[in-house]
């Protein structure tokens, strides 16, 4: 694919979410860093934080190209799925919502610079819940139960869903607060 | 209590009392939450989201022990009930406008509401007339306590409450400040008060939030950083701001009654004369011309109408509080004539119509 202002290669495909609706750039480096550093600072300030973030995940990307890592790479990056929802780091990219509390251990990698350019910090020091949280990855683990079930019931493979759905039970029984 | 019951009243945020209630309209925090078990909303199934509103039940009928509440099914309404809740801020456009089951909550005195399966499973917000941030956290924090003892929240030592977007985790809080600056929208000193807000990460915002035009002078200032920091730390930085905003727009507020005090009068008695005489007006120069009238009556220019009659005004000529209040769906043309007789009576020379409420 050609970049969208000249003749190159295009190496840096960013998703703009300003106005609500996904507008898809393809660019080569040059232009991309052109288009991402022009008019940061007002954008910022002007089109609150979803803008903010999809800009800052977009110069990351461009960051990561000057450091050498090959489009495939980041390609691949993209398409790390999590293995609890299902959702690609691409959508999130695309979406800027994350698809379930797993996602922050899951993409861990690529959203802790995100987090620390966002709030300038990286550990929480509010309040705690009072209950227990000791079974958080137990109450995880049945965002993917139910979702396998959903898919089974789907394929028709009903033996392997009731299956699943004694399993969750189990697990919700289990975890009653 | 039912959702017509709530055109007679103003709700909380626009009572016109509270500290600093000349500039500053209201307070209000939110908070967003998700439960442990559940996707995030842009992954959860149908079936998820009538799980969530389901698991919540209990939350909410604890809630309802201690006040009067109205729990709305948000699916069920016509666009012009989602559009006047939107106008009276309690719910976001996002649950107006989005599919599937999702609720809001609403106390009596509408100074709290709780939003099912929006951005975020849950999203409590409280607000105070004037500037009381205090009185707010204290509140939505023991709500906040009071729906925890039901559910588990998504939450993890290191990140806190886990949002659908990062830009909201950690405390998941959002503190705004809504302030009326006529004065400074006017002297052009706008622009650098937001410049140096931006600059201590702090947002600006419309009157409807994200991407809404500054509607009638009203500006949201709200905190953008949620991790990291204690939730008293939040609202102290916003605490701490909001005072030296309040005294650059009586400082224009001064610098117009001392330097231009003919234009001013002429501004706001001009904009006091179209409300009370035109026959057909839009929204925009309704919000437009009701702000120079506000700052009228608070700079003792306008001496027969009250601060909580403008303020009501502000609302209830919105598209969709006209077409509740006059009982018809109206196009846009037949609102902006009704916009203007609903003005020009609740303006009338004969001495304002006290509000229902007093």
């Amino acid at each position: 694919m050609k970049c969208q202002k000249c003749d190159k290669p295009a190496t840096c495909h960013i998703t703009e979410l300003t106005n609500g609706t996904p507008q898809e750039l393809h660019l080569c480096e040059d232009h991309a860093r052109q288009y991402l550093t022009a008019g940061a600072e007002e954008t910022v300030a002007g089109k609150g934080m979803a803008a903010a973030m999809a800009q800052h995940m977009a110069q990351q990307m461009a960051q990561q190209m000057a450091v050498g890592q090959t489009a495939e790479e980041l390609e691949k990056l993209d398409q790390q799925a999590c293995p609890v929802c299902g959702i690609t780091f691409y959508e999130f990219r695309s979406q800027g919502r994350l698809g379930c509390p797993n996602d922050y251990l899951c993409f861990q990698s690529q959203l802790e610079p995100l987090i620390l350019n966002i709030h300038g910090e990286s550990q929480h020091a509010g309040k705690s819940p009072k209950g227990n949280p000791g079974t958080s990855h137990q109450r995880t683990q049945l965002i993917r139960l139910r979702r396998e079930m959903k898919e089974a019931v789907a394929r028709e493979e009903y033996e392997k869903a009731s299956e699943l759905r004694d399993r969750i039970r189990a697990i919700e029984e289990d975890a009653a607060p | 209590m039912e959702l017509d019951d709530l055109t007679r009243y103003s709700g909380e945020w626009l009572r016109g009392v509270g500290p600093e209630s000349d500039i500053v309209i209201s307070s209000r925090i939110r908070l967003a939450r998700n439960l442990a078990d559940y996707p995030f909303i842009s992954r959860a199934s149908d079936q998820d989201r009538v799980h969530i509103l389901n698991d919540l039940h209990e939350s909410i009928q604890d809630i309802a022990q201690n006040e009067e509440i109205l729990c709305v099914n948000v699916e069920d309404l016509g666009g012009v009930d989602r559009q006047f809740l939107v106008e009276r801020q309690l719910i976001s456009r996002e649950l107006a406008e989005s599919r599937g089951a999702r609720s809001v909550t609403i106390g009596r005195a509408e100074n709290f509401s709780l939003m099912v399966n929006e951005e975020d499973h849950v999203r409590i917000q409280v607000m105070q007339s004037g500037l009381d941030l205090d009185t707010a956290w204290e509140r939505i924090n023991r709500i906040d306590d009071q729906i925890e003892q039901h559910v588990t929240y998504a939450f993890d030592e290191t990140l806190g409450y886990l949002t659908a977007c990062p830009t909201n985790v950690g405390t998941g809080m959002r503190v705004s400040v809504m302030l009326h600056l006529p004065a400074l929208v006017m002297t052009r000193h706008i622009e650098k008060v937001f410049r140096s807000l931006h600059k201590i990460s702090l947002a600006v915002r419309g009157l409807y939030g994200e991407g809404s035009q500054a509607m009638g002078d009203f500006y949201q200032i709200s905190n953008q950083v949620t991790l990291g920091r204690a939730e008293e730390d939040i609202i102290k930085q916003v605490c701490d701001v909001v005072p030296v905003i309040i005294g650059y727009e009586r400082q224009a507020r001064d610098f117009l009654v001392r330097e231009k005090q003919e234009n001013l009068h002429d501004r706001v008695a001009r904009a006091y004369g179209i409300l009370r005489n035109a026959q057909t007006i839009s929204s925009e120069e309704t919000m437009h011309l009701l702000s120079s009238v506000r700052m009228g009556i608070n700079l003792g220019l306008i001496e027969d109408l009250k601060i909580p009659v403008i303020n009501e005004l502000f609302i209830h000529t919105q598209p969709a509080h006209l077409q509740k209040l006059s009982g018809t769906e109206l196009d846009t043309t037949d609102r902006n004539i009704e916009r203007a007789r609903y003005l020009r009576t609740h303006l009338s020379s004969q001495g304002p119509r006290e509000s229902e409420k007093n």
